[in-house]
């Protein structure tokens, strides 16, 4: 049976924040007076997560993925709830944790800026215990795979937004963490980047069956690495479960393009008893639930003539768009 | 954290930074040029107080000069590691970057007050030193064991107490996030060191005595150096940088348990 590597129960986080009204007079104010008020961030949620799951936290900006993820690797002490992340306390950060897991963020760096990426490497095996054999080791796998041998030596403000990030991943992944928290990874990342960062996480998780917990407002990194997503809405979940199944709630219907040989069967067709979206001349679209589409199909192809025909599937942006304004999804 | 480990660790850091800093030569150079430029302008503002009096609260120019020597081996510490690495506390506090520091499985505080190095603050330490020792021999000073012990301690404590005033201002930074005037107020007070204790008002010497302990960094290892010191003040500065050092560590820990991390 695969164990649960991440425990949250009943998690809350509350900060202080302070405010101030616009205008000189607020401003005069704030400076003497900071009138503050705790603001629950994280209300009361539990989830698991299994070794080896790829699980990705969708949710408008502010909805309070990145502090979760800040809790789940220690950063931020939880105000209520426990969290258990490979049998530890995450807040404690003992060495054995900090050895087991990473924190990559796309817009923050570790690498050390004027030097070659390969010195923040070994700076960091010596910051894990390893020794000079065992990292070149480590640091000839991880370049090979995230293809960035050739750049090793040049320094970091020379690389590319690409090739740096694929270092801060090398220099994050050098001690090979079996849980990762990624925080919007591919933030800033050409197309081709963002696809080859996929990759390695995909290649990374399949050869480590490392744990992986990922933030992102490219939906294509969520729905090319995660099975399982979990949905942040103000601070609480209102999602937890596949990915599929919330794509199926959220768009039951396909859209069907059909173009009939004539407009004689057009009509036909349009007073079959589908739901008609428009009709143009000999082109209908209908709407069809996703549970009919096999048997609709059949009876269209049976008994109209049928000249072509294209099914669209409405853009996946704009299907988990919604999720990020909605509170409740009841699968 | 195991004592071989860290060396190893410190070994990288003075690696990296060495590296980093030798990528601007020009930078270094100037650097260079400005530790002697301000030594130079030190010994000479000095020696116009002591144009028209022998004597400067009880001391006389060539005694002044070895509290210049201290000042410049202290200010060549605080050039070469306080300054690049405790100021950029505050700089990983605003922008979260303590973030990574935090998830490496090495003391926190090890890690950010030691990381980087600015070469060019050597040049002040070793000159520092040369100060020192032509101050020994126009003070006809004599070596000895105990001597060069008891000096050794109170320039040590001295560096403790510098650190931990310094340390302990950037670590308010968790809570106020921009602390700089403090470090710069506190850099001012340093300045004041280069001149003795007693000549400054009764009132001054207290402040610098017990809030601000400036008296401690510069003044007593002085007086050792000219035999002056009673050893209940050196047993007090050592005292007063055990107290500092372990506050200032607890502080820290304290500290970390407020800290948010800078949004994303």
């Amino acid at each position: 049976m695969v164990q649960n590597i991440i425990d949250v129960r009943n998690l809350s986080k509350s900060f202080d924040i302070s405010s101030k009204e616009p205008g000189l007079k607020g401003t005069i104010k704030h400076f003497f007076i900071r009138q503050t008020k705790s603001l629950k961030v994280i209300k009361n949620i539990s989830f698991e997560i299994k070794e080896g799951e790829i699980v990705g936290f969708l949710g408008a900006n502010g909805a309070g993925k990145t502090t979760i993820l800040k809790m789940l690797c220690g950063l931020i002490y939880p105000s209520e709830g426990s969290i258990l992340v490979s049998g530890h306390l995450p807040f404690r950060r003992k060495e054995n944790f900090l050895k087991n897991i990473t924190l990559i963020m796309g817009q923050k760096q570790q690498l050390i800026w004027d030097l070659p990426p390969i010195e923040s490497f070994y700076l960091n095996a010596s910051i894990y215990d390893l020794d000079k054999f065992e990292a070149k080791k480590r640091i000839k796998r991880l370049s090979e795979m995230l293809e960035i041998d050739q750049e090793l030596f040049i320094p970091v403000r020379k690389l590319s937004l690409g090739q740096r990030m694929k270092s801060e991943l090398l220099a994050a992944l050098i001690h090979e963490p079996n849980v990762l928290f990624l925080d919007e990874p591919t933030l800033g990342l050409d197309i081709n980047a963002q696809r080859n960062l996929r990759k390695f996480l995909q290649k990374y998780n399949k050869e480590t069956n490392a744990t992986i917990c990922l933030t992102s407002h490219y939906m294509k990194d969520i729905t090319s690495l995660c099975k399982r997503v979990i949905c942040v809405h103000e601070g609480a979940i209102s999602y937890d479960g596949k990915l599929d199944l919330l794509l199926k709630k959220l768009s039951p219907v396909k859209e069907i393009l059909i173009v009939c040989r004539s407009e004689e069967d057009a009509i036909k067709l349009e007073n079959s008893g589908f739901t008609v979206k428009n009709k143009i001349k000999n082109e209908i679209t209908i709407k069809i639930e996703n549970r009919f589409i096999t048997s609709s199909l059949k009876t269209i192809l049976n008994n109209f003539e049928i000249e072509d025909l294209f099914i669209n599937e409405p853009p996946i942006d704009e299907i988990i768009g919604k999720v990020l304004i909605k509170k409740d999804y009841d699968i | 954290m195991n004592l071989r480990k860290s060396l190893k660790v410190y070994k990288k850091f003075l690696h990296t930074s060495l590296a980093s800093e030798l990528e601007y030569k020009t930078n270094i150079l100037v650097d260079l040029i400005t530790a002697i430029l301000s030594l130079i302008g030190s010994i000479f503002l000095l020696s116009i107080f002591f144009q028209n009096n022998d004597y400067i609260g009880g001391w006389e120019f060539e005694q002044a000069l070895i509290i210049q020597g201290i000042y410049t081996i202290l200010n060549g510490i605080t050039n070469t590691w306080f300054n690049p690495n405790l100021t950029e506390i505050v700089k990983h506090i605003r922008e979260g970057t303590l973030d990574f520091v935090l998830l490496k499985p090495i003391d926190s505080q090890f890690f950010i007050s030691l990381k980087k190095i600015n070469p060019s603050g050597f040049l002040e330490i070793m000159l520092g030193f040369f100060l020192l020792f032509f101050c020994i021999r126009i003070n006809q000073i004599n070596i000895s064991l105990s001597f060069l012990t008891l000096s050794l301690i109170t320039i040590i404590c001295s560096i403790g107490i510098l650190y931990s005033l310094w340390f302990f201002i950037s670590t308010t930074t968790i809570w106020f996030v921009k602390t700089w005037n403090a470090i710069e107020v506190l850099r001012s007070f340093l300045y004041i060191g280069r001149f003795p204790l007693n000549s400054f008002s009764f009132s001054l010497r207290i402040f610098f005595s017990v809030f601000i302990p400036i008296a401690f960094i510069t003044t007593i290892p002085s007086e050792v150096f000219l035999g002056l010191s009673q050893s209940w003040k050196i047993l007090l500065e050592v005292i007063v940088t055990t107290v500092f050092l372990v506050t200032s560590r607890k502080f820290w820990l304290f500290a970390l348990k407020f800290y948010s991390s800078a949004s994303s």
